[in-house]
């Protein structure tokens, strides 16, 4: 039994950040890597499903250059059994329909019986990878997992998806299928400081598109469902702040609910 | 190549507001794409047609369908068909839960261009530009799709006004594709209104986000609240860490807050989900240590400052 997990590194903005060059994306100095957050969800939620097992195998799939070996490391030290990473510079400029064909080829590769990705990146938030990598498989798939009831080796598995307004709905769903997990799903768990150690030592095998029997065409910017034609700074609408120490703060903010109440009542 | 197709979106025999939003997206794309066709998926299809019958929609099409309820492989070869068979030039649809499901498989499998949550859409010199968010919400990001001949995209909710003018679009029916799906809707679950509280009905809002720390600090918000006359609702993250339980969360997956006219959002840094279903709230306050927090952007007041500090002396003055 196998599943594999699509992590993804995702990029958060130092405060005083700068547009690079050609004003098509942000100045790659500014950026902060990290574990998309919903990532680890999926990951815990593997995880759990080989210790419920016994025996079964966690495959954490990147693509990213090999600054994104820090997330699968992580991964490995959370309970990820291999790591795979996918890179060549022709993947540069990729959207997400581009970076699904990648991980649809992993996934032929590795013959998982489930696959799972995060509802979406907490970067550039397409909510679309996942699903995409379910088409290219031509898998089952369902989106914004909250809950999972699936015995490994079953033909079926049953999960709840949420939906808006603080409503579930139960579905049920074949095997292999593609899920992305929503936050909540589980506790993710904190890595001990021996398995990040013992993280350290295990490979991470590094695959180049070509590996995947994927030509140039079907990745990067010509493999991409849409094209980033420039990145701006919006012009934000702020809120009118309320100054001073916090003492003066409150009685404003006081005066604004009494207010309210006044209207209210 | 031309026409604009809206993919209605519905659930439990009532449409979803959502789809009266994009009849007002369309509008704006129609002077470099002709006609409005809107595609109404479902077992029953018909039933739903009154509340469709809006200005800016030429057509309702019409397709049965086995699943009652959304299914991603009904939605995809039903949609799938439809965009073979007219050919449009941009297909609508929400940025949803829904769309979650089928989207990307849709633009996948047909060679889409596809951009998702769009909040706004307009030809650029002949050109479909979709401007959607990016880092966070940091920046935005102008999209185009170069050679494509359909365009999909998932707009964002309330970024367009409501559709509302009454008028006769012709129907025609549309034979979906007999598919068999791999996956089967069953029962739909309301969270339970736990512990007495209905957010739905609540007037006056505080919030408790990550910023609260520990779950030992939620005792002194809810003290807070009560002195306030406000109920204590929360953020994702601690509902799901379990300090306050799931029916007290607001935003787009918890509870819709649709009473609330005062919202005071206390240490919520305002995830794009959380701020779009608070968006309607007249009068949001935000507290908050990071002045660069997103929620000061759709805050009407905003206070910079350590939150327990600002909360002690507003619990001295009630």
């Amino acid at each position: 039994m196998k599943i594999m997990v699509a992590v993804k590194q995702v990029v958060s903005l130092d405060e005083d950040f700068e547009l690079r060059a050609d004003g098509r994306d942000v100045d790659p100095d500014f950026f902060v890597r990290d574990l998309n957050e919903w990532d680890d969800f999926s990951l815990e939620e593997a995880v759990k499903i080989k210790e419920a097992a016994g025996a079964a195998e966690v495959v954490a799939v990147c693509i990213g250059s090999d600054e994104a070996d820090d997330v699968l490391r992580k991964c490995l030290a959370k309970g990820a059994d291999r790591a795979i990473r996918v890179w060549d510079d022709a993947i540069e400029g990729s959207d997400p329909i581009a970076i699904a064909r990648i991980l649809a080829a992993v996934a032929k590769r590795e013959s998982p019986d489930l696959l799972f990705a995060g509802v979406q990146s907490s970067d550039q938030a397409f909510a679309a990878t996942g699903i995409a990598t379910g088409a290219f498989l031509d898998w089952p798939h369902a989106a914004v997992l909250t809950q999972l009831n699936y015995t490994p080796g079953a033909t079926r598995a049953v999960f709840r998806r949420e939906l808006e307004g603080g409503l579930l709905h139960e579905v049920e769903i074949h095997c292999p299928a593609v899920l992305t997990i929503q936050l909540g799903i589980n506790t993710p768990r904190y890595a001990s400081l021996r398995s990040i150690k013992q993280a350290a030592a295990k490979p991470i095998e590094v695959l180049a598109p070509g590996d995947l029997g994927l030509s140039d065409a079907e990745i990067g910017e010509a493999g991409s469902a849409s094209r980033v034609r420039r990145m701006f700074v919006p012009d934000k609408a702020q809120a009118q702040l309320l100054e001073g120490d916090a003492a003066a703060q409150a009685d404003k903010l006081a005066a604004i609910i009494r207010d309210f109440k006044g209207e209210a009542a | 190549m031309s026409g604009i197709l809206i993919i209605a979106e519905h659930r439990r025999g009532e449409l979803r507001p959502q789809t009266l939003e994009l009849v007002t997206a369309a509008q704006a794309l129609r002077s470099g794409a002709a006609g409005v066709s809107l595609a109404l998926i479902g077992k029953a299809p018909d039933a739903l047609l009154p509340a469709l019958h809006l200005a800016g929609v030429d057509e309702i099409i019409t397709v049965s369908v086995d699943a009652a309820e959304f299914d991603p492989e009904t939605y995809e070869s039903s949609v799938g068909a439809l965009i073979q068979a007219r050919s449009p030039a941009i297909v609508l649809i929400p940025h949803s839960v829904d769309s979650f499901g089928y989207a990307a498989a849709l633009a996948a499998k047909h060679g889409l261009g596809f951009a998702t949550d769009v909040f706004d859409a307009r030809f650029v010199d002949g050109t479909l530009v979709a401007t959607r968010g990016g880092y966070g919400q940091k920046v935005h990001v102008e999209v185009d799709f170069p050679g494509r001949r359909t365009v999909l995209l998932a707009l964002r909710g309330n970024s367009f006004k409501p559709a509302e003018t009454p008028a006769t679009p012709r129907i025609t029916a549309f034979a979906a594709p007999l598919i068999v799906s791999r996956s089967t809707p069953r029962e739909f679950i309301e969270l339970p209104a736990a512990d007495d509280v209905d957010m739905t009905a609540a007037e006056f809002i505080l919030t408790i986000g990550r910023g609260i720390g520990e779950e030992a600090n939620v005792g002194q918000f809810r003290e807070l609240a009560d002195a306030l006359g406000a109920t204590l609702g929360c953020s994702r993250p601690i509902a799901d860490a379990g300090w306050l339980p799931k029916s007290r969360q607001v935003g787009q997956s918890g509870k819709t807050a649709s009473a609330c006219k005062l919202y005071i959002a206390m240490g919520v840094s305002g995830a794009i989900q959380h701020l779009a279903g608070m968006k309607h709230v007249s009068t949001i306050v935000a507290v908050n240590s990071d002045a660069n927090a997103s929620i000061f952007g759709v805050a009407k007041y905003g206070v910079v400052g350590d939150i327990f500090a600002v909360a002690e002396e507003l619990r001295k003055r009630f």
